[in-house]
């Protein structure tokens, strides 16, 4: 299914697109996003609960639904339409994905159906230095001490980390380096010697945090040494679906400002009528469509477990930081001197465009992940 | 009679093929056998060498083709324009005269459309047709005529009443290029390639019933021609790589595909050759080059994402769903590709990009590519149009105002050319 959508997946994403058009609108973007979380718990249980967000592609056995990337894809997009202020991109691709990935068993029965039901908030905590996404960078040491471990260190730009009732964090045995040594931990979000707090975002519809350890205590989460590898296939799955998600910001400004060039009247007709508007429309359709394009075929990859997976959803996440921010530029241009003030939508979008253009590592970052895969 | 499935569709194929294909045939006697029995066209009328079956029969059709290596009737040229254009306008008379030649490959066609005064305009047409006695008498020049060099027929679009408006005063027509009016010279391009020609009509002549249609109506025939070709612009590139099975058959189609195919070999180069970028990356050492890396990783990418799209687009097509926007892209992006492969193998040749012919890398093919992509973003409506087109039919933006086509054409201002 890389190429188009079954039935059931488009009725999925009309119902959803519905929904969260209902109870997603601006005013509430706009009332969310000005309050410290972010998101609200009841709120959100509340509509987990009606649409089943995080437990898409939770497999039944864990408490979830069992569907693939092509749905959680979906998922994503329509998040992304909506800008749906809620723990989401954090719970359901970062932790889950990491639990999934590296996860014992009994690590997956335990964690899982609290996350699939919407209990609990869960998010991934890797980033450390501003210029590096990879796991490599990482300098958190874990000791262990009895049964569990130890944490001392900081992790930044943790997405939601300050709210999660579950963080996923990347750590190091002491001494190793690079990819060696590598380790998944869950801590609790109110853990003894852990402090949160929340960085000044520039898109504040999707809140980050920084994070410092103090002898934390963690549990490990699958083999100890070895996370190197279902932390990497981690990455993967979640620059794929910020891709979808990107798609679904860029759609979401194209049509916006579209429909404001149709309305908008200037020199006495509508300046949709302008062929430089035209042309300009012309370029942005191009532009989300090729991205579209490439963000489903990458989600449909990681379902049918193509080989090309890690090339493939470098290529997604280019195109996606590419085409969301472009159309992001031209949307606030179309809609002129309004478009460049705060009470209108449009920057709200834009800064969502910027903020998933640098999140998991900007085009140039990705296109040599690309070339590394493609040329080597 | 049996149902219509893929089941009987391709027992009876197989079973028809089985018993009729002969590679020591002659190409011409096996294609009458293919429009005697339905099977080169089979979703053509049943009157006219078809077996009316559904488009969605016809890979079955063409799978059992392959399967035993038969060849099928002339697919490639402007050919399959006429027909379609025939198929869907034409008089039984036009039917009868010309389809089996068509499917033969016995007569060639070309398409005598554009003009020197009007390119993306094509409706802006200024060569006259006027009744003299009982014969209708051409004059006017044609340009980036493919084949006429070679075509025994052309279609024909021609001015035939000036006092009506721009889109009411065309005709079509059918005219027989081999005749003394008719002067067909080479147009040579900036590739150095020849692959178009210059059609000049001097009190040509068409003979009444080679009128498609009625009086007036050539503009509806030419769209239903455009159409045919917009659909078969990609069918032309996978067609004719030519068999190199062994028997008389496989050498006559060979000899077809290397004429047909002759006016295209540039096309390729044309198209940017994305293909030999990371050889070609490798060859030169630029391979650990950043910036060269990040140009061929957003090339790779635009590429990429351009073929999947054009994939979601027929497989939309093949579940009968609505086209959406993705359909109506191809064309535009794909002059993007082109310009970005352009500009990395520039970058990659480095002085070498100064030189051409043998002296040029690949003997020759980087320049060609150079001096040919430039054709990309014009050839078959130009990037341009292209944005009007998607602007105003996908995105239901206001068309731009025309000002020609409310008066009679005879008042429009237009180029002294032709």
């Amino acid at each position: 299914m890389k190429f188009s959508f079954s039935s059931e997946q488009e009725e999925f994403r009309s119902n959803l697109r519905r929904f969260l058009a209902e109870r997603s609108p601006t005013k509430e973007v706009r009332r969310l996003m000005e309050t410290d979380a972010g998101w609200e718990r009841d709120a959100w249980r509340k509509l987990n609960a009606e649409l089943g967000l995080t437990a898409v592609r939770i497999p039944e056995a864990y408490g979830g639904q069992g569907f693939g990337f092509g749905e959680l894809g979906i998922v994503l997009e329509e998040a992304g339409r909506a800008l749906l202020c809620a723990p989401l991109f954090s719970t359901a691709v970062l932790a889950t994905g990491a639990i999934l990935n590296a996860g014992a068993e009994a690590e997956k029965q335990a964690l899982l159906p609290g996350i699939a039901a919407g209990d609990t908030i869960a998010t991934l905590a890797w980033v450390e230095d501003p210029a590096r996404w990879d796991a490599a960078a990482t300098t958190m040491t874990a000791r262990r001490s009895g049964k569990s471990y130890k944490l001392d260190g900081f992790k930044s730009y943790v997405i939601d980390g300050h709210t999660a009732d579950l963080i996923v964090v990347l750590a190091r045995k002491p001494g190793s380096k690079g990819e060696n040594g590598l380790s998944l931990f869950t801590v609790a979000g109110d853990a003894e010697g852990l402090s949160r707090h929340a960085l000044k975002t520039m898109d504040t519809t999707r809140k980050l945090a920084r994070l410092e350890f103090k002898g934390v205590k963690a549990t490990l989460l699958g083999e100890a040494g070895a996370a190197a590898a279902p932390f990497a296939r981690t990455m993967i799955e979640a620059a794929i679906c910020l891709a979808n998600e990107m798609a679904g910001v860029a759609e979401r400004l194209r049509e916006d400002a579209l429909a404001y060039a149709q309305m908008r009247m200037q020199f006495g007709r509508p300046i949709a009528s302008f062929q430089s508007m035209k042309h300009k429309q012309a370029d942005m359709l191009i532009d989300v469509e090729l991205a579209k394009s490439a963000a489903y075929y990458a989600a449909a990859a990681l379902d049918d477990g193509d080989d090309d997976v890690p090339a493939v959803a470098s290529l997604a996440k280019a195109a996606a930081s590419e085409a969301c921010l472009q159309t992001a530029i031209h949307a606030i241009q179309i809609h002129g001197g309004i478009g460049f003030t705060w009470d209108n939508d449009t920057h709200l979008w834009f800064k969502r465009a910027k903020s998933s253009e640098v999140l998991l590592g900007d085009a140039h970052h990705h296109r040599e992940l690309m070339m590394q895969r493609w040329a080597a | 009679m049996s149902e219509l499935n893929e089941e009987n569709v391709r027992a009876e194929v197989r079973a028809w093929l089985e018993a009729n294909w002969n590679p020591e045939l002659g190409l011409v006697e096996w294609r009458n056998k293919l429009a005697d029995s339905g099977w080169g066209v089979p979703t053509w009328p049943k009157q006219w060498y078809g077996r009316e079956l559904p488009q969605a029969l016809q890979p079955v059709v063409d799978e059992e083709f392959a399967r035993i290596g038969a060849i099928g009737v002339a697919k490639a040229g402007i050919r399959t324009l006429a027909a379609a254009t025939i198929l869907a306008h034409g008089t039984d008379l036009h039917k009868e005269k010309f389809l089996r030649r068509i499917l033969t490959g016995e007569d060639t066609w070309c398409q005598l459309f554009s003009e020197p005064g009007s390119g993306s305009d094509v409706a802006g047409a200024v060569t006259r047709a006027e009744m003299r006695g009982n014969k209708w008498v051409v004059n006017g020049q044609k340009v980036w005529t493919t084949s006429a060099h070679h075509a025994h027929w052309g279609l024909l679009l021609a001015r035939t009443d000036w006092d009506l408006t721009k889109h009411k005063g065309l005709s079509y027509f059918i005219i027989d290029m081999h005749q003394p009016g008719v002067k067909v010279q080479p147009l040579k391009q900036m590739n150095g390639h020849a692959s178009f020609n210059q059609v000049f009509m001097t009190d040509a002549e068409v003979q009444p019933e080679f009128l498609v249609a009625n009086v007036g109506d050539g503009w509806a025939v030419t769209t239903t021609t455009l159409m045919h070709e917009r659909r078969g612009a990609d069918g032309l590139r996978t067609w004719a790589m030519g068999s190199d099975r062994k028997g008389r058959i496989y050498e006559e189609e060979r000899a077809e595909v290397a004429t047909t195919m002759e006016p295209y070999k540039w096309y390729p180069q044309r198209a940017g050759r994305v293909d030999l970028i990371l050889q070609r990356a490798k060859e030169t050492g630029h391979l650990a080059d950043p910036v060269v890396r990040q140009e061929i990783a957003k090339l790779l990418t635009m590429s990429k994402a351009a073929e999947w799209t054009a994939r979601r687009a027929r497989a939309a097509q093949a579940l009968g769903r609505p086209q959406g926007p993705e359909g109506s892209l191809g064309k535009l992006v794909s002059s993007h590709v082109a310009r970005a492969a352009a500009r990395i193998h520039t970058q990659l040749s480095g002085a070498d990009a100064l030189l051409t012919g043998t002296d040029s890398p690949m003997g020759g093919v980087i320049a060609e590519i150079l001096v040919s992509v430039p054709a990309t973003s014009i050839a078959g409506g130009t990037d341009e149009i292209q944005r009007n087109i998607i602007s105003e039919r996908v995105l239901k933006m206001p068309k731009e105002p025309s000002i020609d086509t409310t008066k009679p054409f005879r008042d429009v201002p237009r180029n002294t050319v032709g």
